[in-house]
């Protein structure tokens, strides 16, 4: 029994990560309705940077983030304006065979810079502590932080996307891009602004991914299916959702390796797939009006 | 008096099937004039033209973008193994199997992701890709996730020498591309075909002047997937051994197809076909530079779907109003008989 | 140009891709003017309006506003120099409250007598709705909310499309009533309306657009009822 309690609460905690995988390709696909078939290997991306940074500067990873982020962040505001802007329109094929072909450009140039040698950031001691909850039930300190970041991240989009000027922009946008640019914004820059902050929570989840556990130019696709299922799961244009979604995925993936280990993945995929079945609009779909 | 007949075919046309008559000649005849590494080069290259072809229906006519065809191809290649290597079915029937067995598994499959709109479709699609990869690694009579060969007796039974069977390979190849080229351009010269030329310049007026658009997609949904598992089949039947991560591998038989088309002109029966050829070329001249020639390939499909969308064929066709292939419509003033 | 004038429209061309809407139109606004501009449906009335707020571009002739040319600017720009449009069919944020959708119009930042109280204070019903999601408004009210949005902005030429559009008459009276109020600061007015009643009432200059071309102009007290009609229906 507490043994598998102690499964799901890893599979929770996994979760967090998922979201913030989530959150990122939510955001941007809900101001431009792009999906970034590149969000993946940009993650793995932002894992490169923080190690080279943090083989740089000596500085652990977690500190790493104050560099990782702002230069994330300005990557993606060029890529926006650059690259991506040229690509937006009713025709769906050019973001998508684009941000295609830039998966490919990410993987090979990574794979040019670093090899396919697997790589890992050491945390140092956070690492290894554990927290003794109950009888039988640990928790680590780092998956632990790694949630509640996450935690964080998605309120702080929240409170960002209802709260601020920005926010209020990125969701004029989305409604209307031609009375948007009316109220004076230019919204090839609040496209850019969001593509700078999908970017930035890129960092953070790339972070504590290749904290958490071996990362090479490869896995990038994969990170941006569990995000796209995290984000299908809890539902469209709903941040909280994406957490849920997260988590359900987390969840999902962990009972499913706990069965079997070949069955990890598969588990993760059957429930996404099953929920595509049965409730396609997800589990928190955001109330229209 | 006089009418209107409608005609598909111009002078470039013309002209354009007779090269293409005067080509297959020489290709079938390969065997007969060219090297073993020529022969290899040349099957593997129909294989692509096959996959692209396909991949253009889907993606550049019925607006259908997935990156998941490689679940076919899979599909494709591990029910040919599992046909042979379980029921002792002959391989080159275990091909012809194969593609109406796709076809049915694609509807469910074309149910779930179907219900994802644009870019989530395709990367919905890679989703059941993935899981097909996943469930294939878990067979453990066809090798898990290592994957299996054929057996020397099965190979052997193809033929009696090896140079008979790679001629035979290679004609199956050949044939099979014709099947599939001949296919599509049947479908589109069909009522079909008209829909399709609809959907893909404007869905939504396609839809009000009352094509079942979902329909026809899924047609040709499950129409590619039949062709696509045939082909990914005989690439597997030429390879003589399957593994899941080969089989199901997006890079191989979804990026580069997508390159292909991209390059040589989406949503035209000629693009494809031009665009191996490219691909082919690049490959060979570039492949020294191992990861750096896929870097510059993404390089190339961007910038080429960002300065000539229609790609190479879209601008020489632009350009000089040529067409290979007789399929647009126009109409012909016919003089009629006086009666 | 004419030194007096606020804006000037000088023979723009104005293409939707090979179709051509405007030809060879000009206009002139002075300050504090009310100009009318009408026509019939597909005029190219509303294609004015959205060339002179920078949502398209004239492919040939020139928009100077207060002496600077306009005609290539982009609209977030345009609405920062002082031209603010109300859209035709009001186009609110539906994902933003009426507030957000008020203040969103006070983006740009021009400094002017225009506030979310004086907006509020123009059309009392919305600051008892600033909460509401802006769906939840009627009709005549998601219109003031679209004018008070413009107003926001604090323009020096306030471009209206069709504000009486699906409004019963009883609201189209009292929007209307609000205009002195509105152009009280010194503003300039251009209003396009199929309501040509209301229009010449309003206006002092009227511009009658006939399939892209100004088929008719001049000051409202001088037309006459026939030569607007002609004008109008091209008879």
């Amino acid at each position: 029994m507490t043994e598998w309690l102690n499964v799901i609460l890893q599979g929770v905690l996994i979760g967090g990560l998922y979201a913030m995988f989530a959150a990122g390709l939510s955001l941007i696909f809900g101001v431009m309705r792009l999906v970034n078939i590149a969000h993946g290997d940009l993650i793995v991306l932002a894992a490169y940077v923080a190690l080279t940074v943090t083989e740089a500067m000596g500085i652990g990873p977690l500190t790493s983030l104050i560099l990782v982020v702002p230069a994330m962040a300005l990557i993606g505001y060029a890529l926006q304006r650059l690259l991506l802007n040229r690509t937006l329109g009713d025709d769906l094929l050019p973001p998508l065979l684009v941000t295609f072909g830039l998966s490919i450009i990410i993987q090979n140039g990574l794979l040019e810079l670093f090899t396919a040698d697997s790589q890992k950031l050491k945390a140092g001691a956070v690492e290894i502590m554990t927290y003794h909850l109950a009888p039988g039930i640990w928790i680590g300190l780092l998956p632990l932080i790694q949630f509640i970041v996450a935690v964080a991240v998605i309120a702080g989009l929240q409170v960002l996307f209802y709260r601020t000027a920005l926010g209020r922009a990125f969701r004029a946008t989305s409604d209307d891009q031609s009375v948007a640019q009316l109220m004076g914004l230019d919204t090839r820059h609040v496209f850019a602004m969001a593509m700078a902050l999908s970017l930035a929570v890129i960092a953070i989840a790339g972070v504590f991914l290749a904290v958490r556990s071996n990362f090479d130019p490869s896995i990038g696709p994969a990170r941006l299916i569990f995000g796209f299922e995290a984000v299908i799961i809890g539902g469209l244009g709903s941040m909280w959702g994406t957490l849920a979604g997260g988590i359900i995925l987390g969840v999902s993936q962990a009972i499913g390796a706990q069965i079997d280990p070949g069955w990890q993945l598969l588990a993760g995929h059957i429930v996404f797939l099953a929920i595509l079945a049965v409730r396609p609009q997800g589990l928190f779909p955001k109330v229209s009006g | 008096m006089s009418g209107y007949s409608v005609e598909h075919a111009t002078r470039s046309s013309r002209v354009g099937v007779a090269v293409i008559a005067i080509a297959l000649v020489v290709l079938a005849t390969a065997p007969f004039w060219g090297d073993r590494q020529t022969l290899r080069l040349l099957a593997e290259l129909f294989t692509f033209v096959a996959l692209a072809s396909l991949w253009n229906l889907l993606a550049g006519y019925a607006g259908l973008v997935s990156v998941g065809q490689q679940a076919f191809v899979g599909l494709g290649a591990y029910l040919l193994f599992a046909m042979v290597i379980l029921a002792g079915v002959h391989p080159i029937a275990a091909i012809f199997i194969a593609g109406p067995i796709a076809a049915l598994v694609s509807i469910p499959v074309a149910a779930l992701t179907f219900r994802l709109r644009g870019a989530y479709f395709a990367i919905g699609t890679w989703v059941v890709a993935e899981v097909f990869r996943l469930l294939a690694s878990q067979i453990s009579v066809l090798g898990g996730g290592s994957g299996v060969s054929l057996p020397a007796s099965v190979v052997i039974a193809m033929a009696p020498t090896r140079t008979a069977r790679e001629f035979e390979l290679y004609w199956l190849a050949l044939g099979l591309t014709v099947l599939v080229l001949a296919a599509i351009v049947m479908l589109l010269r069909s009522r079909h075909g008209l829909a399709l030329t609809a959907i893909r310049d404007n869905e939504v007026a396609a839809q009000s002047n009352g094509i079942d658009v979902t329909r026809v997609k899924l047609i040709v949904y499950v129409l590619t997937a039949f062709g696509t598992a045939m082909v990914g089949a005989l690439i597997f039947l030429m390879k003589l051994r399957v593994s899941p991560d080969t089989a199901f591998s997006v890079n191989d038989w979804t990026a580069f197809v997508i390159f292909i088309t991209v390059i040589g002109g989406i949503g035209r029966v000629e693009g494809p076909i031009i665009g191996t050829i490219i691909f082919f070329f690049m490959r060979q001249t570039l492949s020294d530079l191992g990861s750096l020639y896929l870097l510059i390939m993404g390089a190339v499909a961007i910038v080429v779907m960002l300065w000539a969308p229609k790609g190479l064929w879209g601008l020489i066709a632009e350009r000089f109003g040529w067409q290979a292939l007789p399929l647009q419509r126009h109409l012909v003033s016919t003089p009629q008989d006086k009666s | 140009m004419r030194d007096d004038a606020l804006l000037q429209v000088d023979a723009i061309d104005v293409f939707y891709g090979d179709f051509q809407a405007l030809f060879d139109v000009s206009l002139t606004v002075k300050p504090g003017q009310v100009v009318a501009v009408i026509g019939a449906n597909g005029a190219g009335k509303s294609t004015l309006l959205r060339t002179i707020a920078g949502l398209m571009h004239p492919r040939a002739g020139d928009i100077q506003f207060v002496g600077a040319g306009i005609g290539r600017a982009p609209a977030y720009d345009v609405v920062k120099s002082g031209i603010a449009l109300v859209p035709e069919g009001r186009r609110l944020f539906q994902s933003l409250s009426v507030e957000e959708n008020l203040k969103i119009g006070g983006q740009s930042g021009r400094p002017g007598p225009w506030s979310l109280d004086r907006i509020y204070q123009l059309f009392p019903v919305l600051s008892e709705r600033r909460h509401l999601p802006a769906t939840a408004l009627s009709g005549g009210q998601q219109q003031m909310a679209a004018i008070g949005r413009a107003l926001m902005s604090n323009p020096k030429l306030l471009l209206c499309d069709e504000i009486s559009l699906g409004l019963a008459p009883i609201i189209v009276r009292d929007i209307y009533a609000q205009l002195p109020a509105i152009v009280g600061d010194g503003m300039s007015l251009i209003i396009v309306e199929q309501d040509i009643a209301q229009a010449l009432k309003a206006a002092s200059q009227v511009y009658c657009l006939q399939e892209g071309r100004i088929a008719l102009q001049g000051a409202a007290h001088e037309l006459t009822r026939d030569a607007i009609s002609a004008a109008y229906f091209g008879v």
